[in-house]
């Protein structure tokens, strides 16, 4: 599904590369852990699979298409089939739970109905059918990021991206996070996750990727987040 | 459709967000507007004065009187006999000359009286001081030096005027007020869009949030920038029934109730050139606004 080919990005005012030559192939419905040190490189991998930046070589190539080659247009299309989940959340103070997640729907152009009964099976997938009214500012962390998730899922894309998902969550309701996104990569979804969650990493036992200064270190099947001994 | 109802909500929420910005758009383009349509006003006006007093441009062959310039007219008054040759001279023209009367002495102190009736000259001015005159009606106003030639140095005639020449001098006048109008009312509509590409750069910065979210979930570029370009046209629109409403204004108590009564003897602009000029002025105001802010989108709220 997603393939790297020799993959480096260096930013404009950087002279050290932030990743470089990345080769990489996932499988739909993989559940990927990408780990390393800050400034390592972890979201600007992510960033590269959203289309926000452009590969300075090498190819990224998503569901046999070239993302570097889709026409500027045609990006927010291609967008639609990512969902992406951040640590800051990224949801929008003013609407409530409800409207947060109906949102990714109306702005893509669904119909109505199908907005209603899409954002309700969200947010019982989630658990939050009964604080749908309440607003992003009368939620917990551990409660915005499953708005957030059931937002990154309405549109049942294929591919959820999370960049450290758990970062501002306590461990209870990091695992709490975990346990619903593998949930949904059980749905056959498949879900790439930036971390420096050590705990949640050893826990889960999915296949790990490790980035050090933007060179691939490590891609352990059932990893864990050091090395193990 | 529903995409459109929903562009429209948070164009009327990011209005009223952004009021002081909003007040401060519109009233800009209503002052720039107003100025605009102004300028454009006098142009009309001139046109119509142009119009109507081009039609009725005359040679005047002014003949000697009591009053006139000894060195003009080293024989005194005009004889009858001076007169009738003078009258031959510009008949013998012939097709060049549309039309000729004679106007005497008192004939145009009626018609100085009539053009004058609210203006204390009327007091410093007698019959006798008016010269009587011949008024010549070209076919073609460019002739004017024929005429001049034929009769400028006969006996009695102490002045050939063109008033061509003399209305040429006041639209010129008038032209040059227009020009300052237009270019004041030119570096206003610059202030508007600079205004409002302003306003739409800190709105697309107070609402990064919004738009990165939608970027995010793959809202595509026109529903992200149709809101701040809607409120754009709709800031210029009110702004723009503003400058419309001072127009009409204008039309009604300046022109219609003020000028017009005191200035009977010349044509004002009509309410067809108004209502023109309403509708140019409206479509710059909008037009203007709604691109500066659709290029002003297009640049910060990249993909
Ligand atoms: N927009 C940018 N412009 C210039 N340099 C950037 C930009 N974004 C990231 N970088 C640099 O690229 C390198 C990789 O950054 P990246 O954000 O991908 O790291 P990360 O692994 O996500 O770090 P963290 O764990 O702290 O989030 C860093 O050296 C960073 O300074
Ligand atoms: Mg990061």
């Amino acid at each position: 599904m997603i393939r790297f080919e020799g993959v480096s990005k260096s930013y404009a005012r950087k002279n050290a590369a932030a990743l470089t030559d990345i080769d990489l192939s996932i499988d739909g419905g993989e559940f990927v852990f990408l780990v390393g040190a800050s400034g390592s490189g972890k979201s600007t991998f992510l960033r590269l699979l959203l289309c926000e930046e452009k590969a300075t070589s090498g190819k990224v190539i998503v569901n046999d298409k070239d993302v570097a080659k889709i026409r500027r247009w045609k990006v927010p299309a291609y967008r639609r089939q990512i969902g992406a989940v951040f640590q800051d959340f990224r949801l929008l103070p003013e609407k409530n739970v409800e409207q947060n997640v109906a949102f990714a729907l109306e702005v893509i152009g669904e119909p109505r109905a199908k907005v209603k009964t899409a954002v309700a099976d969200a947010l019982e997938i989630v658990g939050l059918a009964d604080l749908s009214q309440r607003r992003p500012g009368q939620l917990s962390g551990g409660e915005q990021q499953r708005v957030a998730i059931a937002r990154a899922f309405v549109n049942k894309p294929p591919l959820i991206i999370a960049d450290e998902p758990t970062g501002n969550l306590d461990p209870t309701t990091s695992l709490d996070i975990m346990r619903l996104l593998d949930r949904i990569n059980r749905t056959g979804t498949t879900v790439i996750m930036a971390t420096h969650d050590a705990a949640v990493v050893d826990q889960m036992r999915k296949r790990v990727v490790e980035l050090d200064a933007g060179r691939m270190v490590r891609d352990q099947v059932r990893g864990v987040y050091g090395y193990a001994g | 459709m529903r995409r459109l109802m929903l562009a429209l909500a948070e164009m009327w929420h990011g209005l009223r967000r952004n009021l002081t910005m909003t007040i401060a758009v519109i009233l800009t383009v209503a002052i720039s507007l107003t100025l605009f349509g102004t300028g454009l006003l006098v142009r009309a006006q001139v046109d119509a004065m142009k119009d109507y007093w081009y039609d009725r441009v005359e040679v005047s062959v002014f003949l000697c009187g009591k009053a006139s310039d000894p060195k003009a007219c080293p024989g005194g008054p005009v004889t009858d006999a001076q007169r009738a040759e003078i009258k031959a001279k510009i008949v013998a023209l012939g097709p060049k000359v549309q039309d000729v009367y004679y106007e005497s002495s008192q004939q145009a102190y009626d018609h100085f009286k009539q053009q004058f009736k609210n203006s204390p000259i009327l007091n410093n001015v007698t019959a006798d001081a008016l010269p009587e005159s011949f008024r010549v009606k070209l076919a073609n106003p460019e002739d004017f030096a024929q005429v001049a030639a034929a009769v400028a140095t006969s006996p009695g005639v102490e002045q050939v005027q063109d008033q061509r020449k003399l209305l040429e001098k006041f639209f010129k006048l008038l032209g040059g007020l227009q020009a300052i109008a237009l270019g004041i009312a030119i570096a206003m509509l610059l202030v508007t869009v600079l205004l409002v590409v302003n306003t739409m750069r800190v709105a697309a910065y107070s609402r990064r949030n919004a738009t990165g979210i939608m970027k995010l979930v793959g809202a595509s570029n026109f529903y992200i920038r149709l809101p701040f370009v809607l409120e754009a046209v709709v800031a210029a629109g009110i702004g723009g029934l503003l400058a419309v409403g001072a127009l009409a204004a204008e039309k009604v108590f300046l022109v219609d109730q003020i000028l017009q009564p005191a200035f009977r003897f010349t044509a004002f602009v009509g309410w067809q050139a108004v209502v023109e000029v309403m509708i140019i002025v409206f479509l710059t105001g909008v037009i203007l606004a709604g691109g500066a802010a659709w290029l002003t989108v297009r640049r910060y709220l990249r993909v």
